[in-house]
This record gives C-alpha cells, structure tokens and sequence, in this order.
C-alpha cells in the first residue's frame, strides 16, 4: 500500500506568483460561498453585491462612513500589531479602548480644561488611560509570568463593567431620559471632522503617523530590534543580553495606549458622550486587523480600511436588502476565513509526498 | 543467532554529520547490552534507528535472523522492541493507568479494572513500584520512568532500549533502576542500555559496544575489560602535536577571568557547579575538559550572566559581575558561543544582518544615539564575517535559517570573534564542522589570544583542547579534579580523570 504523507512548511519566502495566485484562489472561492449563501435565502447575488459595494466602497458616504470605522481599527491594529510581533498576546484592547473612553470622557465633562489645550489632554487622558490598563497584565506578566492572554481576555469584562456602573450610575447625564448615557461634552472638547462626514481627522492623522513610526521603530531602531528577537526566540534574547521584562512593558504600553487613543477618538469625535456600547468590539476585530496585515504596521493601514469596508457593507445587508443581523455575522465571517485562507496559501506550502 | 543484528547501518545528516558510519552490532538475547560513547559519537542516531523513529541510508536490522524495515517505531514494537526516551512520552494530566491504557487493547466496558490489574501484577513480578492511580504529574522522574518501563513490560517488550535512563536519577533511584533491569533480563527479555558512564557499564551490563565519532570501536564481555580500556577506546588515542607553536607568551598579562568558589544549582535545583576556582589571564587559551553533564553548561551560563551563582565571585576585568546582566558583562567585552547555536545563538528567521547585530546592538559604531540601527555599518561587518570566516551564504537579506548547520556555526564564531573580545567562553565551537573548517577556527582562536583576548574553551574533544590550550582543567561533577599545563599534558591521564578515575 502506498502511503501519501501530506506536510504544511513555512515558506522562506513568498514569490509574487504565489501572491497572485493565492490571492486569486481565495477571492474566487469567497466568491463562490457568498454567491451560493445568497442563492440559498433567495437574493439575487448581483443585487447584493451591488448592495454592499455601493453602501461601503461605491459612494462619497460608504467611503466616509468606512474611513470613520478604520480609525479606531487602525489605532487599536498597529499597537497590537506590535506587541504580537514581540508574542505577547494582547487580547485586551477592547478594555484598553473602554478605558481611553472612560478617562478622556471624565476629562472632558468634569475638569475645567482650557479649551484651547482640551483637545490635547483628551487624546492624552486617553492614551494615559489605555496604558495603565495594559500595565497591570505587563507587569503580572513581567514580573510574575502570569498568562496575558487570561488576563487581558478578563480585564475587558471588568472595564466594561466599569463603564456600564458610570452611565447607568454617578456618571449618568441629566437630560437623557433614563438612557445609559453621560451628558455631552463641551463643543470646545469636540473633534473637528471633515464636512459633511464623521471623520474626525485628528484621530485619523494619529492613526496615520503612529502608524509610520511604529513601523520605523520596528525596522530601524534598536529598541524594534529587540521586540523582533524577543518575538522569534526568548533563548536568543536571553543570550544577546536583552531584558524580556522591559519589551514586555513597553509594548504593552504602546498598544494600550494607542487602544485608549482610539476610545478617545470614538468619544470626542463621534459619540460626543460617554454611553454603554461606545464600541461595537473594535478593540476584538482589530485582533484580526493586525493579523491581516501580517503585523506590519504600514499593511495595518490597508488592513484597518479593508476590515471597515465589510463592516460598513454588512449593515447594507441588514438595511437594504433585508436580512437578518445574524447573516452579517455569517456574511463577514465568511469573508475573513477566505482572507485567512489567503494569508495561509502565501505563507505555507503544502507538500504531498509519497 | 543473534537477536538483533545491525549491518553496515550508515546515517548521514546533511551537510556534514556522518552520524552512524557503517556500523556493525549484534545483542544476544538475554543480555543487557551497554551502547557505550561521548555525546555525538552516534548512539542515540543509532537506537532510533533500530527503533523506527530515523531510517538509515545504508544497511540492515536482522531480528531473529529475519531481514526487517522499519518505516517508524509503530513497526518496531511489533516485533517487540520499545525504547523508553530522556524525555518521556507520557500525558501529564492523566494517571499511570490511562496512560498505560491508551495503546493497549482493551475490553470496552470499564476498561481501566483489567488495565489495573495487569499493573499490578507486572509491578509486584518486576518490583517495580507504581501506584496505577497516581497522576503523572504527580511523579518524580525517576517514577515516571518506571512507568515507561511498565508500560514496555506489559506490551510483552522483547528488546528493551534505554537512552541515558540514569541521566535523570539520584543514585539510590539508579541502584533501584538496576536491580529491576536484572530482573527484567533474567525472566529472558533482552536491554539495551545506552551511556556515557563507564562505572554504569560494569554496574549493570553483560557485554558492551564502544562508539566514537559514529564508528563500532570494539565490542566487549564487560568481565573481560577494565574501566582503564574502555575511557581509552572511547575517548580515542591522543598525540599531542605542535599547531599551536605559534603562540605568543602571556605569562605576566593581567587576569581578564577569575572565577573563585564558585556554586551554580542546575535546572532540577541541584548544585551543579561545586566550588570551582580558576583564573584566566589575557593572552591565555585555557580548556576546560569533560564528559557532557559534569556541570560545564551551568558554570558557562554563571560566567556569561545566564544563571544565578548561588555562593562564590565572578570577576571579569576585575570587576565584580557575580550579579550583573547579560548584557553589562557583554558590555565590558565577553564574547560567547553558545552550546545550542540554533536556539540561541542565533534568530532563525531573522535576516543574517539582523543575526550579526543580535551581540552587537549596543555598540556604538551600529547605532545612532544608540536608538537608530546603521543598517549600512552592520551590513558592512556582515560581509566581513563572511569573508573571513567563509560562510557561504548568497544574500546576508535572507533569513539565518537558509543557511547550513555548519554555516551557521561559522556566522556565530565569526560574530563573536570579530568584535575583538577581552574575554572568549566558547562551547564546542567545531562540534560538528568538517576538518578544514573546525581547523580554521581554531586558528582564529588561537589568534584572538594572540590578539590578547582570554579564552575559556569547554569541549569534550580532547584532541582539540590538547592542540590549542595552554592549560586544560579536568571537570568532574561539578568540580575540577585535575589541571595541566602545557608542558604536562597527559592525554591519558586526563582521558581516566574525564572518566571520573582517579585524581582526588
């Protein structure tokens, strides 16, 4: 009997017709799963994909509306990206992002800012707030080797929690009806957006540069360096003289604060209040954001506005074709397998041996 | 006939490791048959060979007279051959008698009774102690290892491999171990005991086959041989010739290593390090012989800030380090290379640059305001290693891991000898390398000396020590009991005080 053994190895490195062609196998076959899910509800899948392309990608306001929903995906995606790169498993920016929201937004309702300076000390409330946040895993971890992943993981719940004991408790505006909502923020402490959008492009311009930087730190500098090592091999960092507590720290602080950065954002340049469900789990997609663009802080930039788009196209799935909320869930999962299965084919190879 | 016979067995391992070198071995059955050898001279290679897990290039396993291929160790067990592995194939959260169920057949219905009873019976018949309902990971080593055996026994084992099985026992568990390996080969089954413990050979075994760099060297009745023989066919005849001729004096240079009262706990929490005091003068190539496991690791990773000293003073340039970092002891000029090369010496995936870089991050002549990386400058000295050192490597872009075992063994001499080190600890920096290459390196060595460096050499190959110290100290569980200088270097004796006869 002739025994065929099949191996999954790691490429040295990927060609560009492995790109293309990966790439183009994943689409075809993404393609080929949405067309027959909608076949099967009984939408035409032309009209669909009309639907979503128009809603997300297709109009002034699918563009802008899919701009906006990057932002806190970028912000809160480059800073896990870096912290991934160093494998320390960040699951927590969802509480990060919670935490930037709480602080930035008790900052602007409750402490006479200059208004000239508010807009500042909001962002870096925000940052501060994040960054304390991931500081607690950081050090337990440093200090203690205690698992990030359970801790960040748990350190969401509690600041959800946290943020729900505000709204619906001291925190709680005075003329909301009874909805878990603070007051609004002062206009002096609001962000300025592009006309006729939400995009509040300060939050945006941060994104963008750290962005830049981060990806400069990564490649260029020593302290990047250190977080590749410390990424691909403890031995080795343990060997060149390389302090792990120090990386860990650091990281975690960066990515923290870049999550807060992002809460910040959604709190005074969108939601202009403090509420319960300030974010739809940006701080959990952009998990998958920092991934899609392979950790690569530049690539997070594209990835963030991908991961927006099928955010944005999906709720047209709900409005204007009118299916139910819970094929949007099966319609971006969809997606994100096929990404994922891109990513795979170009990265691994897969050898069949006899 | 012979139980087990092994023809011409060759194993190569790309590029350069000629693992098993057409070897010849027979076993009885019912003998205990010790597999004796330095590290690297072939023997696990050729254990996993008989047990399926590697396939030779050449040669053939006869069982019972019958020609046999072994595809994996799944093949191997049907004809009654088990090995029980240094590190154990058990499942920490499950107890003795699942783990022992799990590749046994068994009835459906409340399987685990007849499991038990089996354990039972075998355990009290051998004297092997395990409570069936102990989970694993409530077990010491030395229990897991009755497990492994048990588990072999009730599989009706014929021919029964053990890889170092004392490595990981204190000497009352390795007395317990024996008496149960008498009564395992004298109820007929047949072991294979492999080690590189002279004293454990006339401790336990009937007969004894010697390896060295992957040949059969002899095969012996162990009543008709003496210790004294066999540390010679083991560790090989030894001239002394002049290479190192060359040297320049450094008798009067100040002392760049001092080591004084040393003690160093290993992994498992025992002392491994007992006490060691040594100087290194600059100039000065001193060795520091022994057979793996004889606490050389733990006392290299003290001196380069890897492990806590728990008593005693390192000093490097005279100054105090016995509680400095890693990276404050490479700052005053330590150079290391490392015993495992791949897992830490080098990133594998990270780009050659970036592996030249891994030592030297800190440096100034690399960085700006030691934030910035000069990619240019660190590209620069890349190239310089791998002219000097002869790395082949097409592009220093691509990842460490395209390059060669040998290549990647040069690269990290290279790195570290060429940042014009005070002080050079180097374990085994030819193991493994072709004779031109290892040749080369110790000429670079040797010119590091010259250069004024201090180098501590550990090895297990005396030849190399011979050639190129000009002072070797004999380490012996965990302390030195002998030291040589150049004018006295006594292979033989130094050979018998590696062996642990002899000396103090």
């Amino acid at each position: 009997m002739v025994k065929i053994r099949i191996y999954v190895r790691r490429r040295v490195r990927t060609s560009l017709k492995v790109k293309i062609v990966s790439a183009s196998l994943s689409t075809l076959a993404a393609v080929v799963a949405i067309v027959l899910m909608f076949h099967v509800l009984g939408v035409d899948p032309l009209y669909a994909f009309n639907r979503i392309y128009m809603a997300s990608l297709g109009s002034y306001y699918g563009i802008s509306e899919t701009i906006t929903k990057s932002i806190p995906l970028l912000l809160c995606g480059v800073g896990l990206a870096v912290a991934y790169k160093a494998k320390v498993w960040n699951i927590g920016a969802e509480g990060q992002l919670l935490m930037g929201a709480i602080v930035s937004g008790g900052l602007a309702l409750f402490t006479p800012l200059p208004p000239q300076l508010a807009i500042p000390i909001i962002f870096l409330g925000g940052f501060i707030g994040g960054a304390l946040w991931a500081l607690i895993p950081a050090v337990l971890k440093a200090k203690f080797q205690v698992n990030e992943v359970i801790t960040t993981l748990m350190m969401n719940y509690i600041a959800e929690r946290i943020l729900l004991y505000l709204v619906y408790g001291p925190w709680r505006g005075k003329e909301v009806w009874g909805f878990p909502f603070t007051s609004r923020i002062p206009s002096y402490a609001r962000l300025p957006v592009v006309p006729g959008t939400r995009i509040h492009y300060p939050t945006l311009i941060i994104g963008l540069v750290s962005a830049v930087l981060l990806f400069f730190m990564l490649s260029r500098t020593t302290i990047g360096f250190k977080v590749r090592v410390i990424g691909e091999s403890i031995r080795a960092s343990n060997y060149a003289g390389i302090e792990y507590s120090k990386i860990v720290i650091l990281v975690m602080i960066i990515s923290g604060g870049l999550a807060g950065l992002a809460g910040a954002g959604e709190v005074a340049g969108i939601q202009h209040m403090l509420r319960k469900g300030i974010s739809p789990g940006y701080g959990f997609t952009a998990i998958i954001v920092a991934w899609l663009g392979n950790l690569n802080p530049l690539l997070v930039i594209a990835s963030s506005l991908l991961i927006a788009s099928i955010l944005v196209g999906g709720d047209a799935i709900q409005i204007s074709i009118g299916l139910s909320s819970a094929f949007i869930n099966l319609f971006n999962g969809t997606i994100l397998i096929f990404l994922l299965l891109n990513y795979f084919l170009s990265e691994y190879e897969i050898i069949v041996r006899r | 006939m012979p139980l087990v016979k092994l023809k011409n067995i060759t194993k190569f391992f790309p590029p350069n490791i000629l693992a098993n070198d057409h070897i010849n071995l027979e076993v009885n059955v019912g003998e205990i048959h010790a597999i004796l050898g330095e590290n690297g001279a072939g023997k696990s290679t050729l254990m996993k060979i008989l047990y399926g897990m590697l396939q030779p290039d050449e040669g053939e396993i006869y069982i019972d007279g019958r020609k046999v291929t072994f595809r994996s160790p799944r093949d191997a067990m049907k004809y009654g051959i088990r090995m029980v592995h240094q590190h154990f194939m058990l499942i920490e959260n499950h107890t003795v008698a699942e783990n022992i169920a799990l590749g046994m057949r068994t009835s459906i219905v409340n399987p685990l009774k007849e499991v038990k009873r089996r354990i039972r019976e075998v355990s009290d018949s051998y004297g092997l102690k395990v409570d069936p309902d102990d989970y694993i990971w409530q077990l010491s080593a030395g229990e897991k290892q009755r497990v492994e055996i048990l588990r072999a026994l009730i599989d009706d084992v014929r021919i029964l491999i053990l890889d170092e099985p004392t490595s990981i026992l204190t000497p009352n568990e390795v007395e317990k171990l024996f008496e149960v390996l008498r009564r395992i080969r004298d109820s007929g089954k047949t072991i294979l005991f492999v080690t590189h413990k002279l004293k454990e050979v006339f401790q336990i075994s009937d007969r004894v086959t010697v390896l060295r760099k992957g040949r059969v060297i002899a095969t012996k009745e162990t009543s008709e041989t003496c210790e004294e023989e066999l540390a010679r066919l083991m560790i090989g005849e030894i001239a002394v010739n002049g290479i190192n001729s060359n040297k320049s004096n450094y008798s009067g240079n100040g002392v760049v290593l001092e080591v004084e009262d040393l003690h160093v706990l290993n992994d498992k929490g025992v002392t491994a390090v007992k006490g060691v005091n040594f100087k290194v003068r600059s100039g000065e190539i001193v060795g520091i012989a022994g057979v793996a496991g004889n606490g050389q690791r733990e006392l290299v990773e003290a001196i380069v800030g890897l492990r806590r000293a728990v008593r005693g003073r390192i000093r490097i340039l005279n100054r105090d380090v016995t509680k400095a970092s890693v990276l404050d002891r490479l700052k005053l000029g330590l150079a290391h290379i490392p015993e495992d090369r791949i897992g830490a010496g080098v990133v594998p995936r990270l780009s050659i640059v970036d592996n030249i870089l891994l030592t030297r991050y800190f440096e100034k002549t690399f960085t700006l305001n030691s934030i910035i990386i000069n990619y240019g400058k660190i590209r620069e000295a890349t190239r310089e290693v791998i002219s000097r050192f002869n790395v082949k490597a097409s592009d220093i872009s691509m990842p460490a891991s395209t390059l060669s075992g040998g290549n990647i063994q040069k690269l990290i001499v290279g790195r570290e000898l060429s940042k014009n080190p005070k002080i050079i600890v180097a374990v085994h920096p030819t193991y493994g390398l072709d004779i031109a290459a290892s040749s080369y390196i110790r000429r670079m060595i040797i010119d590091a000396g010259n250069k004024g460096a201090g180098v501590l050499l550990v090895s297990e190959d005396l030849d190399e020590l011979i050639e190129i110290c000009d002072r070797i100290m004999v380490m012996f569980e965990g302390r030195i009991v002998g030291e040589f200088s150049r004018e006295s270097f006594e292979p033989h004796t130094i050979g018998l005080l590696m062996a642990g006869i002899g000396g103090g």
